[in-house]
């Protein structure tokens, strides 16, 4: 990781319009990526991980969708405010994506082969020999037993892991800078599971490859990142380092989490603190913060307006009225 | 453990579905879902089952619950073999043994409220004559089974697109509680839920628990979530149990590679336990269940397998104090 700063995200904001109302999926969320960090984002369904990333590459469907305000700045361009044909350079190119299930995201009725070439000759110019050269090569390097022959089989002739592994091999066919991963493993094994990300940070490693790996699971981040967001009602309530994070959660919600999940390594003790309530509806949230019903250190100022974030040094801010006056 | 305490008992349980032939041709075959698998359950007891998709520990559950009919074998709840009762006599039997499935989605009705979907068993087992309660009476009970599931009694005439998936999951519970069962068997019924969700049903299965004395066997790919809530554990591989013993041996000292492999390869959230831990990567995906098996089910991934393994089966033997392995390491072919 170094200091160079390669994409950043400011003031995001995407909203969908919906019968019942404004679904503020992402609400003000800023994020920096540095050069071959792996950032994870984690958060339960609905906090908004997904279409924070979907809004990065500018693929919010519209309508219902609409980026309302933020910038993203890739390389100092805004990728926001590029046109279709500037877009689609970066997508696939320089920032590329895989997704949680991979029989979704590859076409059924096409060889691996014309899916994986078309991405390689469109953005790398390569000729179509050369460019089946590079797809065998990097369907070697994502771990694919005899790559020239699997080459030109179909998606369902992989198994769950193997098709993960083709698509990270798509992802990363035109060395991008920028990968970003929704859970990818969510739909695999844990053995696989294991292989996979073993496979992710070994690849991106050796490419320079820096990677924003959203999850819901505190185990694969605690394993992987290097830094951390923590989402919740559509905005980034703490971030910082990973070690930061776990040693000291300073967010209710965090602390929340962390405590809640089941450890292998502890023995099993009589009750799991969990978090009370249920998760927000996101429909016409008021200005508070989002987390008061279920938390319990909320006070009265949570229930009228959202936090300012505090800083407690090397990146480590969190957005909870407990430090804000404090450290404001 | 004598056989008279166990309230449900599986015996050689085997569950083979056929393929191909028909009308559509093609090869011809079986999947060897759940190959001979023997366990027990004591009263009070929870059982939790652990391995990953395709090992059959869901085929098993459906197989217990005599949603199919088993291939071979025999599943004894308090004494009687389920698989020898006639239809009638089943539905009798089965008031005592209900089911919570993991997607609370897909596993209500829509159509039907809240209230219909927990008063349903004992609708259908009143008009049987199994059950004499009246309509008030049922009635009084979907009220106590919400409030005690933690759902208002308000939200009775909701539906279920109404409530969360949480909810949801505990409107599962409440009808799997209708009938006053004493054997809950639950599949994967924390799987589709949010971390902070997930601990508070876990939490309400264990309160139910020591509430009403049931008894579960319960369903997981998640091994933290096995631990958490299990008294003992088995794990499952390809059809076949591989190891099973008291949930905190287990997880102290896995005997076999495959509870060993799959033990490291489960994450911790904690970074700095992640950097010093030494992982055991299996190679290759778990293998099609669609043939019979001559060596141990495991070979074809086993780091440790040695020439024995590929010609005979191992058996779960037990290595100390109820902790069975079948594993060619810790004893020789018969």
């Amino acid at each position: 990781m170094t200091d160079e700063v390669i994409l950043r995200v400011k003031d995001l904001r995407t909203y969908f319009k919906t019968d019942e109302g404004l679904v503020k999926a992402v609400d003000g969320v800023s994020l920096e990526l540095r050069k071959g960090e792996i950032l994870g984002i984690v958060g339960e369904s609905g906090s908004g991980k997904s279409v924070t990333n979907l809004s990065i590459i500018n693929m919010i469907p519209s309508p219902p969708g609409e980026i309302a305000g933020g910038e993203v700045l890739f390389r100092g361009r805004d990728l926001l405010k590029m046109g279709a044909k500037d877009i689609r350079n970066v997508r696939g190119n320089k920032i590329s994506m895989i997704f949680q299930d991979p029989m979704t995201s590859l076409n059924p009725f096409l060889r691996i082969s014309t899916q994986m070439m078309e991405t390689i000759i469109l953005h790398q110019g390569l000729g179509k020999k050369a460019a089946k050269e590079k797809a065998i090569e990097m369907l070697k390097l994502a771990g694919i037993p005899a790559p020239e022959k699997r080459i030109d089989q179909y998606p369902h002739q992989f198994s769950g892991g193997m098709r993960q592994r083709v698509m990270i091999a798509m992802g990363l066919a035109c060395n991008p800078e920028v990968l970003i991963a929704d859970e990818p493993t969510s739909a695999l094994d844990v053995t696989i599971q294991a292989q996979i990300l073993e496979l992710v940070e070994e690849l991106t490693a050796r490419l320079g490859t820096a990677v924003i790996l959203i999850t819901h699971s505190l185990g694969v981040v605690a394993g992987m990142c290097d830094t951390l967001c923590v989402m919740y009602a559509g905005r980034i309530v703490e971030r910082g380092t990973t070690d930061d994070i776990f040693a000291e959660p300073r967010h209710p919600y965090t602390q929340g989490l962390i405590r809640s999940v089941p450890r292998l390594d502890v023995a099993a003790a009589d009750r799991l603190p969990s978090i009370k309530g249920q998760p927000p509806n996101v429909i016409d949230l008021p200005e508070c913060c989002p987390f008061y019903p279920r938390c319990e250190s909320a006070m009265e100022i949570c229930k009228r307006s959202y936090p300012d974030s505090a800083d407690f040094g090397s990146g480590h801010r969190v957005s909870c009225w407990l430090y804000a006056k404090e450290r404001a | 453990m004598s056989d008279t305490e166990a309230l449900l008992d599986v015996r050689g349980l085997k569950m083979h579905f056929p393929f191909g032939g028909g009308l559509l041709g093609g090869r011809r075959g079986k999947i060897y879902a759940v190959d001979g698998v023997d366990f027990s359950i004591m009263k009070g007891e929870t059982l939790g089952i652990v391995g990953e998709s395709g090992c059959g520990k869901s085929t098993t559950a459906r197989a217990v619950a005599q949603l199919y009919k088993p291939t071979a074998g025999e599943v004894l709840l308090n004494g009687k073999d389920l698989t020898k009762l006639s239809p009638a006599r089943l539905i009798e039997a089965r008031r005592g043994m209900q089911m919570v499935f993991q997607d609370p989605y897909a596993s209500l009705n829509p159509r039907m409220t809240a209230g219909d979907i927990i008063a349903e068993p004992m609708r259908i087992y009143r008009r049987r004559g199994i059950l004499r309660m009246s309509r008030r009476e049922i009635d009084e009970r979907i009220e106590m089974l919400m409030e005690r599931v933690g759902l208002s009694r308000f939200f009775k005439n909701r539906y279920p697109h109404e409530f969360s998936g949480g909810q949801r999951q505990r409107i599962g519970i409440a009808r799997a509680l209708a009938l006053r069962p004493e054997l809950i068997l639950c599949d994967e019924p924390v799987s589709a839920l949010d971390v902070s969700i997930q601990a508070q049903i876990l939490n309400l299965f264990k309160d139910l628990q020591a509430e009403f004395g049931l008894t579960y066997l319960f369903i997981a790919h998640d091994l933290a979530v096995i631990q958490y809530i299990s008294m003992r554990v088995a794990v499952m591989y390809l059809g076949v149990i591989v190891e099973i013993s008291r949930a905190a041996d287990l997880y102290r000292e896995p005997l076999h590679p495959y509870t060993q492999a799959l033990l490291s390869a489960a994450p911790i959230p904690d970074p700095e336990i992640e950097r010093r831990r030494q992982r055991i990567i299996l190679t290759g995906d778990v293998p099609s269940p669609d043939r019979a098996r001559t060596g141990c089910y495991f070979y074809d991934r086993c780091w440790k397998r040695m020439d024995k393994c590929a010609s005979s089966v191992p058996r779960l033997k037990e290595t100390k104090d109820g902790h069975q392995v079948a594993c060619f390491l810790y004893n020789d072919p018969d």
